[in-house]
């Protein structure tokens, strides 16, 4: 189980069967999704923010606690943030307005609010996927997708993209093991010439399976939607247990706004 | 009461591929309910260009293909396919949906069935090629040999007229190769084996079929093909160093 669902990309789940796991997965998705809005509509530059942020931390880790999620695995998550990080970072260097000085350097007050309100915001919103991400398997959630109408299309993309990556990476593999049996080493502009070169070997590769595939499916009846198998529906009180966490956060913005 | 019609019939079949390549000049094809026949023939020489025909995907320029005495039309292409079981070469092109269960599932899915159908249909397909317990593991964590039963086993549950298998014994080791050929040997149904494995072809198909250049150029008994070294030279099939055809 676990890594052996859907390899590379569901190395992120942890198998478990606590009650976060047993949620239907689209229940979980409609969760993580409504928290995420909640956080976003936090006004940043409110002065009960920092408390509501730490409200939501409290109930993102408690959700992790009752999943099992331990601090490493959330920390690891959280590695998709650094982007957002340098961002971030940036905000309070080039935004304009009123100046304060901080260990020495004048730095835009309201560049320091959202800097901070954004790198808060991420972090919330990515633990709480990070939550789904290691208690739901990679088919699940996309079945979960499918229940909430997101477009077949789509669905069937990402459902390919986690049947192959694992085929597309031993393709990448083979090709850089033959690439250094002749004494390729990288490095400079060469190099990267090289990788270049590998990199449009294996999308004509990709493509070419991508027809091969297309083929196969229509040789088996394929008519442009994925047919699926039965769904459970899902009660009122599996609907309640997920969206618990959403509402703990609306209390939290509903609290500040009010006594703010 | 007449005969059934042949699981498959080809008349005249030709074809170009839009690049102007000339891919089939006429061929002529009649497989009868319940025969095994191997298509032989080297590179190049329109094997995988036929197979394609059989269930629709290419339409024929010229000449007809029906199977089971239906024609292959754009109207009929769904049942069609499911009539013609088409096995590819590489199972990593045949078996893409998360797990071995619901890849089995997706034809049968598509043909509309009620789920307990469905489920029967699985459970017995994997069961013709030695694989219920693979049911729900992910394919890419079977071994080659078992993907291509799984993939076998993805056109069985169709209940097909005649499964089309191209190259079955590529890349197999000979544990696999023995294991598969086990498989097929049991199945009963209609069998058309595209592949330039001879040994194989003499193992599992009475009947064979030379096609090079675009045309059928021999067709008749494996034994007695396979045993014609000048006509094996002239097209390109060379039996492995060490094999004796003869029927024993």
């Amino acid at each position: 189980m676990g890594a052996a669902h859907g390899g590379t990309l569901s190395a992120r789940y942890l198998p478990g069967s606590t009650a976060v796991h047993r949620l239907e997965p689209h229940a979980k998705l409609v969760s993580v999704l409504t928290f995420a809005v909640v956080v976003v509509a936090t006004p940043v530059h409110a002065p009960w923010a920092p408390a509501a942020y730490a409200g939501y931390l409290l109930a993102v880790l408690a959700v992790a606690a009752v999943a099992g999620v331990g601090p490493g695995r959330l920390l690891r998550g959280l590695v998709v943030e650094v982007p957002f990080v340098l961002f971030a970072v940036l905000l309070p260097f080039v935004a304009g307005g009123p100046q304060v000085e901080v260990l020495g350097l004048s730095l835009s007050r309201t560049g320091l609010a959202a800097g901070t309100g954004l790198l808060a915001k991420a972090t919330l919103s990515i633990l709480a996927a990070t939550v789904l991400a290691a208690t739901t398997e990679p088919r699940a959630l996309l079945r979960g997708l499918e229940r909430l109408r997101l477009p077949q299309v789509l669905v069937q993309i990402l459902m390919f993209m986690i049947r192959y990556a694992d085929v597309v990476g031993g393709e990448l593999h083979r090709m850089r093991i033959a690439r250094e049996s002749r004494g390729f080493t990288g490095g400079g502009l060469r190099g990267l010439r090289v990788v270049g070169a590998t990199a449009g070997a294996l999308f004509v590769r990709s493509y070419e399976r991508g027809e091969r595939v297309h083929l196969a499916m229509l040789s088996r009846g394929y008519r442009g939607s994925m047919p699926t198998g039965p769904s459970v529906p899902v009660g009122t009180r599996s609907w309640a247990v997920a969206l618990s966490l959403p509402l703990a956060a609306a209390a939290v913005l509903l609290a500040g706004i009010l006594l703010g | 009461m007449t005969a059934p019609p042949p699981s498959l019939l080809v008349e005249d079949l030709a074809y170009a591929y839009p690049d102007g390549h000339q891919a089939l000049f006429g061929v002529d094809l009649r497989v009868e309910r319940g025969e095994r026949v191997a298509l032989l023939g080297p590179n190049g020489a329109g094997k995988t260009t036929l197979v394609l025909h059989l269930n629709g995907i290419l339409r024929a320029g010229r000449g007809r293909v029906a199977v089971a005495g239906l024609p292959v039309e754009k109207r009929s292409l769904q049942e069609i396919r499911r009539r013609v079981g088409v096995v590819f070469q590489d199972p990593d092109d045949q078996l893409f949906m998360p797990t071995v269960g619901e890849d089995v599932a997706f034809g049968p899915r598509n043909l509309g069935l009620p789920e307990p159908e469905v489920t029967a249909r699985v459970a017995a397909a994997l069961e013709q090629v030695h694989m219920s317990d693979a049911a729900d593991r992910p394919p890419h964590h079977l071994s080659f040999g078992q993907r291509r039963r799984v993939a076998v086993a993805t056109v069985l549950a169709m209940q097909p007229e005649i499964v089309v298998l191209d190259e079955p014994s590529s890349n197999l080791d000979p544990a696999g190769r023995r294991e598969l050929a086990e498989v097929l040997a049991e199945l009963p149904v209609t069998l058309l084996m595209v592949t330039h494995d001879l040994p194989y072809a003499a193992q599992l198909c009475p009947r064979s079929v030379i096609l090079d250049g675009g045309t059928v150029v021999a067709d008749g008994p494996t034994g007695e093909l396979l045993t014609d070294a000048d006509l094996l030279a002239a097209h390109r099939l060379e039996l492995p160093y060490g094999f004796d055809p003869t029927p024993t």
